[in-house]
């Protein structure tokens, strides 16, 4: 038996499938097809949460998204643990675990309930007023204690295991929402030919029609035509159909978000499934067929569990066959909630009343109700539900005053009329108008491609509702480029009376009242509260709703936000539409981290890039750094050695004998064309004219004000072909750089760039024994220093591979970079090493290779310079060409704050102490006795302790820095002050010798 | 997410494969370095911020990787035109991008 409230005639679903569930550890039985909701209250469960704020009991509200109050968490294993779950979305399956939120020790006693007695404390606003002062006690006291007490479910603290996908797809007709008018539009779209989309939230497509048992459509029931229609739809093949699919966000250019669930609903799903799947659409156009959300009527504890709206206790018995209660009491300011007591009358539960509002209405349903005998009492108030758990009685009162009279019930059905849903509407930019004859938002001025059919656009009746969307569909698929549709629109055959209802606060729970009557029940707002804020001096409703939070919850008001606008204005004497309707923001309901992020997660996040010698590293033990993307490697320690000894001992190898490095994440682009000594005049501050082929210089790049953008050595291959480098992280910014020149400044140049950095290996091969480890295995190249010098380039062949050897060197030690196709990259590295071997030459990694250049005064840019240092400020003026008369910053250089006196210009640092190694960033004073704040005249930008000179090194910036040489200055750190001198920038080798012997 | 149509590519493609390039319409003087103080703060430093139309560069990176120009409403984020580099500031817009689509 799946539930004593189950009632076998009625609902869609079939006895024979039970699924087996638990909540808050009890065991239930339900159906396949359920949603836990459903379930729960089949097994007569309405008691499935507590409040936020006051702690109160809540029962399930709705039957669908709009959900406020049923938030569980759903549990498949430690690691999925989902908060936040509206039960009235999750759909059951065999084994699903659910526990109740926001209560402790349990969900019938909750200690915390204690905020509902003391809630005169807690009114709106109460916590910017109550929690100012002591002002320091909002991090440490009261922040924590509030987060600790209030709130829904608890985050997961695992990584998520499951996956999930994401995919892009672009059509004619997206159609959003599928109910009667959702399907009608894409049958008119679809029937044309055109590529159509048609997404629904629910598993099963229907909408409305899933409890209207009074629509009849082509011959059949409502839900029957529902889904034979996109039966047909699912199988054409310019169709794609998406159950259990939330367009949850409408963006720019009719880009939609829409996330599918595609495994949640599953006993065991398959790790092959992904459990979520993100849809970004591209709609050339739209159909908003989103329908309307029933609102709750405002009166004394309407959020007792048991009291619910009318709709969705017609939706448990249509569709899922489950009575909400056995004696059942209606409260009512619209037709649509006779339905619901006519229908559960029919399945045989009892009506204790039905109570409206409204004077003297009249209709079909209301006859029917009245033929079936039901106590019907118009002009009158539900001022009060009793009970605390479940409700159980309602208590009425003529709408004016009088005699109160108390009537046993379990279950309330409540309808104040319906909303229609214009929250994609409204996401698309469009502004909404009020229409005062119905009370009712609705879509007014669109701002993109899309149009709104059905309940959303405040269309009554189901057969003005398909002939509107029909007409649409078609006018859609046609603006699409798509020919006239051949179908046949749908014919209604029968549809059910509608009528509009009532906004705002109950009699009962009106301006003279201080009754909890529950506005927004996810954040605890009561009519009184919004009265309050107006009291208060809000006057917008944009004050209003974050005064008092009403709206502001995970279910953005999707029930309350009309009720909450209706009762400011009337407090502040305005009509509705003076007010304003707050904006609506996506997502529309809760969207998953997991779905947004999909496979962009772990090593998928963002690329790693590896150089070809990588692996050689890996398996010799180099601990890598990550350098932008690139995965570097650091420093290769031998057997007991810390980072600090591996460095040292490949400092002294380079120096001593020789030392191999893995240089090929050099940015290298290559400049060609009849024009490439004319751009990289342009581009660089030095001059290449003259440059003669197959040699090398060091170049600098400024940006337009003058300051260094970037550097590296250049080779010239060829009259019209030069080899560039950049630094490591700088590749693809110097690429756009000189791009942006080349098309738009300078587009009369002939010139080519090509990014060759992946292309080429690169392995410099540095120190006395340099020569002597290359040699041997290069053909083609005379390597002798008369026809290869210091900073030339030759191509030629090495371990039989092409090659372009550079005889370049950051160290200051004779040294080459080989460059080699990046294919061959680890066998010719591989080959060096094992020459190099016969000489004791070391491999080094990223941080000797820092240590030597800074022992030479070669400096990093980004590290040494920061953006607002010049050629001259770093000691380079040398290489700005004084008779150019046009390069990129040539005119930023002259600006008077550039040519002043006193400029930061970097320097050498020695400690006084030579053990001690100053900190790299640290701050640089004159005076250390002078009172804090010091005049700071400078930072350390490079430090390393040099095994080569015995003696800790700096580089530093300093003001007037070269005037201040054999100066001492002062370095105050937390422990003390560490005395400097100023020095030159090359601390070994000062004449330069080593490059060429 | 916008749609950028390419002058060059003579294509509508998505957002993420372009990259903004500041401001168009600033030209470089060819005799730059005996440009005024005052001509090359304006030529570097001042950009117009206007509510409403603002020309721009675009490059289209992850496609044919050519620098653009593009005329967009800073109001509705709206593309109006784009043209090709070089190509002179566009002295009639095809419509005012601000008008919204009434039904």
């Amino acid at each position: 038996m799946s539930g004593a409230f189950r009632i076998p005639s009625a609902g869609r679903l079939r006895q024979a499938k039970t699924a087996r569930f638990s909540f808050d550890g009890q065991s239930y039985v339900g159906i396949e097809g359920d949603t836990l909701a459903s379930a729960l209250l089949a097994n007569g469960v309405h008691l499935v949460g507590r409040s936020f704020k006051y702690h109160r009991p809540r029962g399930i509200l709705s039957a669908g998204a709009e959900e406020p109050n049923a938030l569980v968490e759903i549990k498949r294993d430690a690691a999925r643990k989902t908060p936040n779950v509206r039960a009235t979305v999750q759909e059951l399956y065999d084994g699903l675990a659910a526990q109740s939120q926001n209560r402790w020790p349990s969900l019938s006693f909750d200690v915390s309930a204690v905020n509902d007695i003391a809630s005169p404390l807690f009114s709106a606003g109460f916590y910017y007023k109550t929690f100012m002062w002591p002002k320091a006690a909002w991090k440490s006291l009261y922040e924590p204690k509030i987060r600790a007490a209030a709130g829904l479910g608890v985050s997961p603290d695992k990584p998520d295991p499951d996956h999930y996908s994401s995919r892009y797809a672009h059509c004619d007709v997206l159609v959003l929402g599928g109910g009667a008018a959702g399907i009608a539009a894409a049958l008119a779209a679809a029937e044309t030919g055109a590529r159509v989309i048609l997404a629904d939230e629910q598993a099963d497509f229907g909408g409305s029609l899933r409890f209207e048992s009074g629509a009849r459509i082509d011959g059949q029931g409502g839900f029957a035509w529902a889904q034979a229609a996109v039966a047909k739809l699912a199988a054409m093949d310019n169709v794609r159909v998406l159950p259990r699919t939330t367009a949850f966000g409408y963006y720019a250019q009719n880009f939609v978000g829409l996330v599918e669930r595609v495994s949640d609903h599953l006993s065991t799903p398959g790790h092959e499934l992904p459990r979520e799947r993100l849809w970004q659409v591209r709609a050339k156009r739209v159909v908003l067929a989103s329908g309307a959300i029933e609102r709750h009527m405002v009166f004394a504890d309407n959020d007792r569990p048991g009291v619910m709206l009318a709709g969705a206790a017609r939706t448990y018995l249509n569709h899922y066959g489950v009575a909400v209660g056995r004696n059942v009491g209606v409260y009512t300011a619209n037709d649509s909630a006779y339905a619901a007591a006519i229908d559960l009358k029919k399945a045989g539960v009892n009506v204790a009343a039905i109570v409206d509002l409204r004077d003297n209405p009249t209709g079909p349903v209301i006859d029917e109700a009245r033929a079936l005998g039901i106590e019907i009492n118009f002009g009158r108030a539900v001022i009060r539900a009793g009970g605390k758990l479940r409700v159980s009685s309602m208590t009425v009162q003529p709408k004016n005053g009088g005699g109160e009279r108390t009537i046993p019930v379990d279950a309330i059905l409540m309808s104040a009329g319906w909303t229609p849903s214009v929250h994609l509407f409204s996401q698309s930019r469009g502004k909404v108008a009020f229409n005062d004859e119905t009370k009712r938002f609705v879509p007014g001025t669109y701002a993109q491609d899309c149009v709104s059919v059905g309940a959303c656009n405040g269309t009554d009746g189901l057969s003005a509702t398909i002939d509107e969307a029909y007409a649409a569909g078609a006018k859609a698929a046609k603006e699409a480029g798509a020919k006239a549709a051949k179908g046949a629109k749908p014919k209604v055959d029968a549809s059910e009376s509608w009528s509009r209802g009532m906004l705002g606060a109950a009699p009962g729970a009106g301006a003279d009242t201080t009754v909890k009557a529950f506005v927004d029940f996810q954040n605890d707002v009561t009519a009184k509260d919004i009265r309050q804020a107006v009291h208060e001096g809000m006057r917008s409703i944009e004050h209003v709703k974050r005064f008092t939070t009403n709206g502001m919850a995970t279910d953005q008001g999707k029930t309350s936000n009309m009720h909450g606008l209706a009762i400011a204005a009337e407090t502040l004497g305005k009509p509705i539409p003076e007010v304003g309707l707050t904006t609506f923001r996506a997502p529309y309901t809760p969207v998953t981290f997991g779905a947004i992020v999909s496979h962009a997660r772990g090593p998928l996040f963002d690329p790693t890039r590896k150089t070809a010698i990588h692996p050689w590293a890996e398996a010799q033990g180099a601990v890598f750094e990550d350098v932008g993307q690139w995965k570097r490697a650091w420093y290769f320690p031998k057997a007991g050695e810390d980072m600090h000894a591996a460095v040292d001992r490949e400092c002294v190898a380079v120096r001593n004998t020789a030392g191999l490095f893995d240089a090929s994440t050099l940015g290298k682009i290559e400049v060609v064309g009849p024009d490439a000594a004319k751009f990289m005049e342009l581009l660089y501050t030095n001059p290449w004219e003259k440059l003669e082929p197959g040699r090398c210089r060091y170049g600098i790049m400024l940006r337009e004000d003058g300051f260094i953008y970037d550097d590296g050595v250049v080779g010239r291959l060829a009259p019209d072909r030069f080899h560039v480098t950049t630094t490591t992280g700088g590749a693809p910014r110097v690429m756009n750089h000189m791009e942006d020149y080349l098309q738009t400044e300078f587009p009369h140049l002939n010139v080519w760039l090509t990014s060759i950095t992946e292309q080429w290996a690169v392995i410099a091969v540095q120190g006395p024994k340099s020569r002597d480890i290359i040699a041997p295995l290069v053909e083609g190249i005379d390597m002798s220093d008369e026809a290869l010098p210091h900073m030339s380039v030759r191509e030629g062949k090495i371990c039989g591979v092409p090659t372009r050897l550079f005889r370049m060197s950051f160290t200051g030690e004779r040294g080459f970079e080989v460059n080699v196709p990046a294919d061959y990259g680890q066998a010719v590295w591989e080959a060096l090493w094992a020459e190099g071997q016969k000489h004791g030459a070391a491999a080094y990694g990223t941080e000797a290779m820092h240590v030597l250049r800074a022992e030479k005064g070669y400096i990093i840019v980004g590290q040494d310079t920061d953006g607002t240092v010049t050629p001259n400020d770093a000691g380079l003026d040398w290489a700005v060409g004084k008779k150019k008369t046009d390069f990129v910053g040539i005119r930023g250089l002259t600006r008077p704050d550039l040519v002043a006196s006193g400029r930061k210009q970097l320097v050498g640092l020695k400690t006084k102490d030579p053990k001690v190694v100053l900190e790299e960033g640290a701050q640089i004073v004159e005076d250390p006795k002078q009172a804090i704040p010091m005049k700071m005249i400078g930072h350390v930008t490079s430090s390393y302790w040099s095994q080569n000179c015995g003696r800790s090194i700096a580089l530093a910036l300093v003001a007037g820095g070269r005037d201040r040489m054999g100066d001492t200055l002062y370095v105050p750190m937390p422990d003390g002050v560490i005395e400097v001198e100023v020095t030159g920038m090359v601390f070994f080798d000062e004449t330069g010798g080593r490059l060429n012997g | 997410m916008l749609l950028i149509r390419c002058p060059y590519c003579e294509e509508e493609r998505p957002e993420l494969e372009f990259r903004n390039a500041g401001e168009a319409h600033i030209a470089r003087s060819a005799n730059i370095a005996g440009e005024s103080d005052d001509d090359f703060e304006k030529f570097f430093f001042i950009r117009s911020n206007p509510k409403g139309i603002i020309y721009e560069r675009w490059r289209h990176m992850h496609g044919c990787a050519r620098f653009f120009n593009a005329v967009r409403d800073t109001v509705t984020d709206k593309f109006i035109m784009t043209y090709k580099a070089g190509e002179p500031k566009p002295s009639k817009l095809p419509r005012n991008s601000s008008e919204v689509v009434a039904k």
